[in-house]
């Protein structure tokens, strides 16, 4: 079981939260072609390390939240707001 | 990507095109010249009698300077395309790396439930092909790997679930498949000690019964496929890590290990877990995330549980092993993650959707858990066959479901590489497929409560 630092509710069971995963830059909607979108839809860098993700704290604050996590040890830290 | 040169072969020797484009002449070193002791009735009274040692089932090599292909993953979808590139291809000078040992991944960590009830017809032609080769596995591999065919059946608790169960039905029917709807009734009769009432907090309606299902002995199958291919002269590599593959002009030219540099123009990434991150190595990006799956087993007990039961709801699978041991798996974690650690979290769950099917087993206890890494693709099916980086094959993404469709694969897999054509078997799993937007329809049937 691992707590994740809610920057509004501080440190908080993992269980209130829902995963909203790894934190990837949208394309531009004016300009995207469609492999870019899909590219953006299915493809994750799926990296073991430190990741940038997002959350959502369902049971807390309701808000999306970004935090960063080590996918190994499943160590986390802030990393602001994501939205 | 090219679909197919036909329908692959039903397990004998189905040779080689020839069209010039196989990679080597493959002699494997040790050659095949070192059958001295197979496993029968006989070897084992003789064992018995003189008390002497078995021999080790295979053997360790120095690390070749080149190989003809580099399996990446000593798990069963690595070993099974060593074996079938030496047995159906006559491909010998393959080597197996594996960073740890062999099997020690999703291999040794699954539930070894095997069943080819899908929901797409490619996916059910595809793991009932492997059914089938599990079937003749033992004989094949000279290996008992105690294939148990004892029957499945996977639990409708809603309307929902009950109309998705016919449609699979008709699907496997269509196929050739033995599937169909049973109720609470039929359920009862086939699982003892299952509580079928209507008071429950998920009454059971109905379920789909695909008697074909069952268990086999996962470590013997791995085991089995180390002991085969090496007798064809195919090197397994143990604590053997690939940290970097060489890629020149857009085409493999060879590996970088922890025991030193291999010339190959054929890298084929067979992990699970690791995928992403053996794929990273050569360029290629994946539509993969690694989640874990947690499982646990209890104290033996008398037989009493003769099917496999799976509910999608509750989101449980349970079957009883052959030592009487019960066997609980469950979806995978909640989020992304390479830690293999269980959590106590997971142990509640299960327990409390377990009794809820069968309350009788509240005394039992649990002798262990354990992790395992899956690689999930966006479509719940794997990735199978080339990519952009000419050489480097890929055989990922095996989900929750990468053990039952081991022989498939590697069959698949030897036939991609020897005959440099992508068989009609694995077509609908091309990489290429997600830039295309053409995904497989699977996820309604690839495991439990996805």
């Amino acid at each position: 079981m691992i707590q994740l630092p809610c920057p509004w509710c501080g440190p908080r069971n993992v269980a209130e939260f829902r995963y909203a995963g790894e934190a990837t830059a949208r394309p531009d909607p004016r300009t995207a072609e469609p492999q870019q979108w899909r590219q953006y839809l299915y493809h994750r860098r799926n990296a073991c390390g430190w990741v940038q993700e997002n959350w959502y704290h369902s049971a807390g604050c309701r808000k999306y939240i970004r935090l960063e996590r080590e996918t190994l040890t499943n160590q986390t830290r802030p990393a602001g707001a994501a939205r | 990507m090219s679909a197919g040169n036909g329908a692959i072969g039903n397990g004998s020797s189905n040779g080689h095109p020839g069209n010039g484009h196989r990679p080597g002449n493959g002699s494997g070193p040790a050659g095949r010249s070192t059958r001295t002791t197979g496993y029968s009735a006989f070897s084992l009274l003789r064992h018995g009698l003189t008390k002497s040692a078995w021999p080790r089932a295979w053997r360790e090599h120095d690390l070749q300077r080149s190989y003809d292909v580099v399996i990446v993953g000593g798990g069963i979808h690595g070993l099974a395309t060593a074996y079938y590139l030496a047995r159906n291809h006559g491909i010998h000078n393959v080597a197996v790396l594996d960073r740890a040992y062999l099997g020690g991944g999703g291999s040794g960590r699954n539930t070894a439930i095997l069943r080819s009830n899908y929901l797409t017809p490619e996916g059910v032609r595809f793991y009932d092909r492997s059914l089938e080769l599990y079937r003749h596995l033992a004989a094949d591999l000279n290996f008992n790997v105690m294939f148990s065919r004892r029957g499945h059946l996977t639990l409708a608790h809603n309307d929902a679930s009950l109309r998705t169960m016919r449609w699979r039905a008709e699907v496997n029917k269509l196929q050739g498949v033995d599937s169909e709807v049973i109720d609470p009734g039929q359920i009862a009769e086939l699982v003892p000690y299952l509580d079928t009432s209507d008071t429950v907090r998920y009454p059971i309606l109905g379920a789909l019964y695909h008697p074909p299902g069952g268990i086999v002995r996962h470590d013997a199958v791995v085991w089995g496929y180390a002991r085969a291919a090496d007798r064809l002269g195919v090197h397994l590599h143990q604590q053997t890590e690939v940290t970097g593959i060489d890629v020149v002009d857009g085409q493999v030219r060879g590996v970088r290990t922890n025991r030193g540099d291999i010339a190959t123009p054929i890298v084929v990434n067979c992990t699970a877990g690791w995928s992403t991150l053996v794929s990273d190595l050569a360029g290629v990006s994946m539509p993969v995330q690694t989640f874990p799956l947690q499982a646990a087993v209890t104290e033996p007990v008398r037989p009493f549980l003769d099917a496999v039961v799976v509910s999608g709801t509750l989101h449980v699978y349970v079957s009883q092993t052959d030592r009487g041991e019960l066997v609980f798996g469950a979806s995978v974690d909640p989020f992304t993650s390479y830690s293999m650690r269980g959590s106590l979290d997971f142990v509640e769950g299960l327990a409390a959707h377990v009794l809820e099917l069968m309350p009788a087993l509240s005394k039992m206890r649990l002798l262990r858990q354990w992790s395992g890494l899956c690689d999930m693709t966006p479509d719940y099916s794997p990735i199978m066959g080339t990519t952009p980086v000419e050489g480097f094959y890929v055989d990922v993404g095996w989900g929750t479901y990468g053990f039952k469709a081991g022989p498939v694969s590697g069959e698949a897999m030897a036939e991609a590489i020897a005959t440099r054509a992508t068989p009609e078997i694995i077509a609908a799993f091309g990489l290429d497929r997600f830039g295309r937007g053409d995904l497989v329809g699977e996820k309604g049937a690839a495991a439990v409560g996805h």
